[in-house]
């Protein structure tokens, strides 16, 4: 290891070595002594009303401590941090078979889950709402009360004319795309524990990516001041944006205040989590797109619908993105996206990495190979000839101001020998097997967008033993944005990383900062991070001038563990140098908020919250396919990943993001599907909801195309989300070169040897 | 009931309910949270031990069959100071959330003595029972690849 970690190089995370020998805790890991267990009763029926409900046995049982039921839910009993029309407990009706309509705290996990079964639901079935078509159907039953049936939102975004300027297109593709809903299984589910003090102060430690705003939908779902929630966020094993909003969050809350001051821990299992989780949402998505003859995009007109479940959750954040990705990473004069939310008996749909985006990316992309075929170009040129380039307006008419490195990504791709090698790869394929080399272009918005102040503050502390403690407060679910931040810190303080500590969020010792998500995170905290380290650098210097009596700060300079007199090399220990600080004098703090456009295109008022972006990373992913012509196999036998994320801080850490998200979108192309039957989930547990394991996927190449992001930290971007983009057009544009025209994902062997006798749907 | 066993070196006697899964039991009564649990019936591997020896998945096994065993959690294949599958792992960028971490160092600790000089292929197979749903594999497979060679140089742990 370097003695300082600089920005650049290629260094272990600061937190790897604890978790990997077990001794990191996560919220999973805490069992305060005196514990109680809380559980929730789910429905069990995808659409209802509640007509009675019998808890005399569970409440007479020993060892349980309190049932409590929506009469005793105070506050709104209402949770969503944007659209809040989830209950915490269901009193009336149930909207999905995993809506929590008990709530029960018991001494033990064995007398939680008599208790839980003793509970008698009565409830009488309403028509379900099983998809899309059920929904929108004209005497469809309605999920919520709304006067606009079971659409949750409907929305158009218009540049230009594009119905008009189809009709003088040389050449139309036109195809219809659906994706399923995803989970997101990160393997630590859903859990916390937490504790009502005395004082009517509610502490909790949960997994969770947004602890200051959980404050807010805790609150207000239960009638507490949000200043009386203390929450801390220990690593998390996983979020993906399933941890993204309130999951066991209220349901704690209100089970510690019946709790008689004890600790409560719940934790959900497998089989909870993917029940009543939030997941991907499903999509239809119809596109037509033109061009010119010689492959000049000119109009795309799309209808994207989305299944948002039972609750709107961000639904209609997730549609917006969905609208703005809609005509890719390309210049495309006109576009007409129109897009509907629309509610469902479906389980719960919410953020997910690639946040609506990942769904449109298999559409935009499928309708770019059509094109490809149909004017006989090659598709790479295709794509090329078509990216953003800086200084482009893109899709919904936003100024590219910010880093645009999509043509680069692709040049990358040109150059791979893997492409280069295509003709001769697909022609060397063993008897029984069709093989193909597909490409997608990608790109995923960085930040909440306009309307949504994305900000952060930073805080890092001189401790009494002369080390740096950096007060993280935006959730590390796996990404390493804090090792990250632990690398900055070095940076500007020149220390060494055996002189860092850092805390995870506390919301009473980190300050306010926004979710872990939308790939803000390290963007965001970073640039605060800066400031609070630069200042922090400043004040040592000064401070220090006056102990070594110079007049000059300029001579001295940080170097580990000390502040140096560069001149004479005399040396004041910063052990020594503390202790002539006031305790309130050993801190800074700084703050950032990201920059947002002031382009807003048409159509675009009717989303106040996270629309338009400003700053996109992009990658060019390519995958060598193979398909088993007996069994409609799929399998990828190779995959690379050309990534503009911005400057590079530490290819470690960046090739871990492309992989995993490279992998989860594997998954997303080839197995994941919460498949459910009127609105009854079918794949309940880790056995028949099948994501990749290490024997299912090929090795990830990952390589940087390092573009400057002058507003970012150091010159990045968030790539959290784009590496997620890429796999499901990118394996759908190989099968589309064997002959098989996917347009439904996942690509199971079924739909497979489907399409093998031209049945796509 | 009342079970003896040892736990990463430690001689351990407890009261334990018949029915009680060891998971649980080495995590709760015994405070060892390196066993994670990601599901609960055998299909994600975050819960591997090793018993005797041998990796198993300690969410399917009753505290009961822990009597009279060596237990070794990724806590203790680490007491005297990490194992070089563990060093490589967090170096080479195998961790990430770090939550089916544990279980795949016991793993690979495992098969990395049963095959020193293994394949690419065969890694992958021998982790085939661990989920991961962060990294992708790729640098967890490098990893033992990369402690294979640090065991077999004998450059690894210092005994
Ligand atoms: S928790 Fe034991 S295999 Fe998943
Ligand atoms: S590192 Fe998160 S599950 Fe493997």
């Amino acid at each position: 290891m370097p003695s300082v970690q600089t920005i650049g190089s290629r260094s272990r995370r600061f937190d790897a070595m604890d978790k990997a020998c077990g001794r990191e805790r996560f919220a999973s890991d805490e069992y305060p002594e005196g514990m109680l267990w809380a559980g929730a009763l789910r429905a069990g029926v995808p659409h209802g009303v509640i007509r009675g409900m019998d808890t005399a046995r569970a409440k007479a049982m020993p060892g349980v401590v309190a049932v409590l039921t929506a009469e005793d839910v105070p506050g709104e009993n209402r949770q969503g941090f944007i659209h809040w029309d989830m209950p915490v407990l269901c009193g009336d009706k149930v909207r999905h078979a995993g809506d929590a309509v008990a709530l029960v705290v018991a001494e033990t996990r064995e007398v939680l889950s008599e208790a839980l079964a003793s509970i008698i639901l009565d409830i009488e079935s309403l028509p379900v709402v099983d998809g899309l078509d059920a929904a929108l159907a004209p005497d469809a039953p309605r999920v919520h009360d709304l006067e606009t049936g079971n659409i949750l939102k409907e929305a158009t975004l218009r540049k230009g004319d594009a119905c008009e300027a189809l009709t003088h297109c040389a050449v139309i593709v036109e195809e219809t795309f659906f994706t399923p809903q995803q989970a997101h299984c990160f393997l630590e589910t859903e859990n916390g524990t937490a504790r009502m003090d005395e004082d009517g102060t509610l502490h909790m430690t949960v997994s969770t990516q947004a602890p200051f705003r959980d404050r807010f939908e805790i609150g207000r779902a239960l009638g507490l001041p949000p200043n009386r929630l203390h929450l801390t966020a220990p690593y998390l094993g996983g979020g993906f944006g399933g941890k993204d909003g309130a999951t066991v969050q209220c349901l704690l809350a209100l089970a510690a205040m019946h709790a008689g001051g004890r600790p409560v821990k719940m934790w959900w299992s497998r089989e909870e989590s993917l029940l009543a989780g939030y997941k991907r949402h499903a999509a239809r998505m119809h596109f037509r797109l033109g061009a010119e003859a010689d492959g000049t995009l000119t109009a795309l007109v799309c209808d994207l619908d989305y299944d948002t479940g039972a609750y709107a959750h961000l639904g209609v954040e997730i549609m917006a993105l969905g609208l703005e990705h809609a005509s890719g990473p390309y210049r495309v004069e006109h576009l007409e996206a129109n897009g509907r939310c629309v509610y469902t008996n479906n389980p719960v749909a919410g953020a997910f990495r690639g946040f609506g985006v990942a769904q449109v990316c298999f559409a935009f992309e499928g309708v770019m190979d059509r094109l490809a075929a149909k004017l006989d170009m090659d598709p790479l040129e295709l794509r090329a000839k078509n990216a953003l380039r800086p200084g482009d307006r893109n899709g919904v008419g936003v100024g590219m101001i910010s880093s645009t490195g999509m043509k680069e990504c692709l040049a990358g791709l040109r150059g791979h020998p893997f492409w280069q090698s295509r003709d001769q790869w697909v022609r060397e394929a063993p008897p029984l097997t069709r093989r193909g080399v597909g490409i997608a272009a990608v790109h995923n918005g960085m930040g909440y967008g306009r309307g949504l102040a994305d900000s952060a503050v930073a805080k890092v502390r001189l401790t009494e033993e002369g080390r740096f403690r950096v007060y993280n407060s935006v959730s590390d679910m796996g990404q390493g944005n804090s090792p990250t931040f632990v690398q900055m810190a070095c940076e500007i303080l020149q220390q060494d990383e055996s002189l860092m500590e850092l805390v995870q969020p506390d919301t009473e010792r980190s300050h306010p900062s926004g979710s872990s998500s939308a790939g803000r995170t390290t963007y965001t905290y970073g640039n605060a991070l800066i400031k609070a380290c630069e200042a922090m650098r400043d004040k040592l210097l000064h401070r220090a001038a006056m102990v070594l009596m110079v007049d000059d700060a300029s001579v001295l300079e940080l170097v580990p563990g000390a502040v140096r007199h560069a001149v004479t090399g005399q040396e004041l220990p910063l052990a020594a140098l503390v202790g002539m600080l006031h305790p309130d004098d050993r801190f800074c703090i700084g703050e950032a908020m990201m920059p947002v456009t002031q382009d807003v295109p048409e159509g675009g008022e009717a989303f106040r919250l996270g629309f338009p972006h400003l700053i996109f990373p992009y990658a060019a992913h390519l995958a060598r396919v193979e398909v088993d012509e007996l069994t409609g196999n799929v399998s990828v036998s190779d995959y690379v990943a050309f990534t503009d994320g911005g400057r590079v801080l530490n290819p470690q850490n960046f090739e871990q993001q492309v992989q995993g998200a490279v992998a989860q979108g594997l998954g997303y192309a080839l197995w994941e599907d919460c498949f459910a039957e009127g609105g009854r989930l079918l794949t309940t547990d880790l056995s028949n909801y099948v994501i990749p394991g290490a024997g299912d996927l090929p090795d990830i190449e990952s390589h940087a195309v390092e573009t400057e992001e002058q507003s970012g930290p150091f010159g990045m971007k968030g790539i959290g989300e784009v590496g997620m983009n890429g796999p499901l057009p990118a394996v759908a544009s190989a099968l589309l070169r064997m002959g098989l025209p996917m347009t439904r994902a996942p690509f199971t062997p079924e739909r497979i040897l489907a399409a093998f006798d031209g049945d796509n749907s | 009931m009342i079970i003896s066993f040892v736990l990463d070196g430690e001689a351990r006697t407890l009261e334990v309910d018949g029915g009680a899964r060891a998971v649980d039991i080495l995590r709760e009564s015994c405070g060892v949270t390196a066993p994670k649990e990601g599901c609960g019936t055998g299909e994600c591997g975050a819960c591997t031990v090793l018993v005797d020896g041998v990796p198993r998945l300690s969410c399917l096994m009753l505290a009961a069959q822990l009597d009279g065993r060596a237990v070794i959690t990724a806590q203790g294949l680490a007491s005297d100071g990490p194992h070089p599958v563990q060093e490589a792992l967090a170096d080479l960028g195998g961790v990430q959330c770090g939550y089916c971490t544990p279980g795949i160092a016991v793993t690979a600790a495992e098969f990395l003595e049963r095959h020193p000089d293994p394949t690419r292929e065969e890694i992958r197979e021998a982790l085939s029972g661990n989920l991961c749903r962060c990294t992708g594999y790729h640098k967890i497979v490098d990893a033992v690849e990369d402690a294979a060679k640090r065991l077999g140089s004998g450059c690894g742990r210092d005994e």
